[in-house]
């Protein structure tokens, strides 16, 4: 059973943001998406300054098998990213909402979090 | 999270394993027009058991072609590349099924298990066009006979594989030589592989294979996927039809000509083709080429560059992360020019270019 932190919020395409600091709110992938990805070995972030808005492809995730993009779930600049997953890409796996953030976001609209689905409607959503 | 590739819309047959694979919690993926397992634990921890203990491939989607009569290995002879009059019985050859231009049909492994008998072992792509190829060109008086669904099969690679198949077989039949096939019960055992390593290809009646893959598993090897499986044979150069093999190039271009007798008698479909390329040079030749940092994996279409050029000189055929190099490698025709191991090339990976280099096959 994959983990879902009750404090997070989650898209459907299964990025989690944590909007606790709306200045700097940090952004990865599920457990579950993780487990659905397995070993990944490469990711292609974000420029610290680039704007972004809520659903763009923003990143790339990838696997020995494939390459994933990952969306915003959120519109903002990003404010930093995770440079050691530069060094240490497993860590999206073995820390997904730890060491396995992928980058920070200054939200331009904290508002939007309400249309992402909070842990709960995400745990029926992975079913 | 959105994976680049687009699924194989046509719906997808299932293996006879594929219940056992999904209690052992296989990811699944279209092969071939098959459903099979892509990996179980992950690819770099199934790469590791194959390299460093054994690991038990399903290959049920393979395909099984028997010929047998009178005349067999002259007729087979003009229709493969390696000279199937050297073979013993029991002996087994990889060799390649070209058309009148050279160009690849498959490249598969003869078995010679009778005076006048062999076992041919087909890529799964590959058994509908191989089979009718045959049955074109068949000769009076020999009998072809397609059992690939008649058949499972399993691949036990890595350096355990005869501890593992001693314990499956409980001592009863010895593993045949290198590239050797014998008999046990109703199965095939084949002392050959896509991994580089030690190992097996067993080839059960269908109905049997579920009890075949439990023994292997019982006998301690690590259930791997098709996911490992790539990287292993690429690692070790070994093309994979669909991809670095194709109905243009030819097995010179390839670099398989070890696998091309251009003197035996009568020569062989293609062999005018091939003659000359060896006689001239092939205008392109597959080459290993290497990243040199730490990069994003190169993968299959991806543009090969000369260093700041503008125009790429070709497109990789095969491309992945080398689990036992932690680096990108990966396979492309190259200009003869640029094939000579230490020529320095870029991959373009989404718009941004990464140094690479021409290495000297194999990676590993």
């Amino acid at each position: 059973m994959s983990q879902i932190p009750d404090h997070l919020h989650y898209s459907d395409s299964h990025e989690w943001i944590d909007p606790a600091d709306p200045s700097a709110a940090a952004v990865g992938v599920s457990d579950h998406a993780q487990a659905e990805l397995t070993d990944v070995v490469y990711l292609e972030l974000p420029a610290v300054g680039r704007t972004v808005a809520k659903g763009e492809a923003i990143a790339v995730i990838e696997s020995v098998k494939a390459a994933n993009d990952i969306y915003s779930p959120a519109s903002g600049e990003i404010v930093a990213v995770n440079e050691a997953l530069t060094e240490d890409p497993g860590a999206v796996n073995t820390d997904p909402y730890g060491a396995g953030w992928m980058f920070r976001i200054r939200l331009s609209d904290p508002a939007e979090i309400e249309s992402l689905m909070n842990a709960e409607a995400y745990r029926g959503h992975v079913g | 999270m959105d994976p680049h590739t687009d699924a194989d819309p046509v719906p997808a047959r299932p293996s006879p394993l594929a219940a056992e694979h999904a209690r052992l919690g296989a990811k699944f993926a279209p092969f071939a027009g098959w459903e099979m397992p892509i990996q179980y634990a992950g690819i770099l921890p199934e790469h590791r058991a194959v390299r460093e203990s054994c690991g038990v491939f399903d290959i049920s989607h393979m395909g099984q072609i028997w010929i047998a009569g009178d005349g067999a290995a002259d007729w087979l002879n003009g229709l493969l590349t390696n000279d199937v009059s050297r073979m013993g019985l029991g002996e087994g050859q990889y060799t390649l099924m070209l058309n009148p231009a050279g160009g690849v049909i498959d490249d598969l492994i003869l078995y010679r298990t009778g005076d006048t008998e062999y076992f041919l072992v087909v890529n799964a792509s590959k058994v509908a066009e191989d089979a009718s190829w045959l049955a074109e060109h068949l000769a009076p008086g020999l009998q072809l006979t397609d059992e690939s669904d008649d058949y499972g099969g399993l691949a036990i690679q890595g350096p355990g594989a005869a501890a593992v198949w001693e314990k499956m077989a409980s001592g009863e039949t010895p593993l045949p030589p290198r590239n050797g096939i014998a008999r046990h019960d109703a199965c095939l055992v084949c002392r050959t592989g896509y991994t580089g390593e030690d190992g097996f290809e067993l080839f059960a009646p269908v109905e049997q294979i579920s009890e075949w893959f439990a023994r292997a598993l019982e006998a301690g090897a690590i259930p791997c996927g098709l996911g490992a499986r790539d990287t292993l044979r690429l690692e070790k150069c070994y093309p994979l039809n669909g991809s670095d093999l194709d109905a243009v190039h030819t097995p010179i271009e390839a670099g398989l000509g070890f696998f091309v007798s251009l003197d035996k008698p009568g020569g062989f479909v293609g062999h005018e083709v091939l003659a000359r390329q060896k006689a001239d040079g092939p205008a392109v030749k597959l080459s290993a080429i290497r990243q040199i940092d730490k990069g994003p994996p190169p993968r299959h279409d991806y543009a090969v560059f000369i260093p700041g050029g503008t125009e790429p000189v070709a497109a990789l055929t095969s491309g992945s992360l080398s689990p036992t190099l932690g680096i990108g490698i990966g396979l492309a025709y190259l200009p003869a020019a640029l094939a000579r191991p230490g020529t320095a090339l870029e991959i373009e990976v989404r718009g941004r270019r990464f140094a690479a280099q021409v290495v000297k096959k194999p990676f590993v």
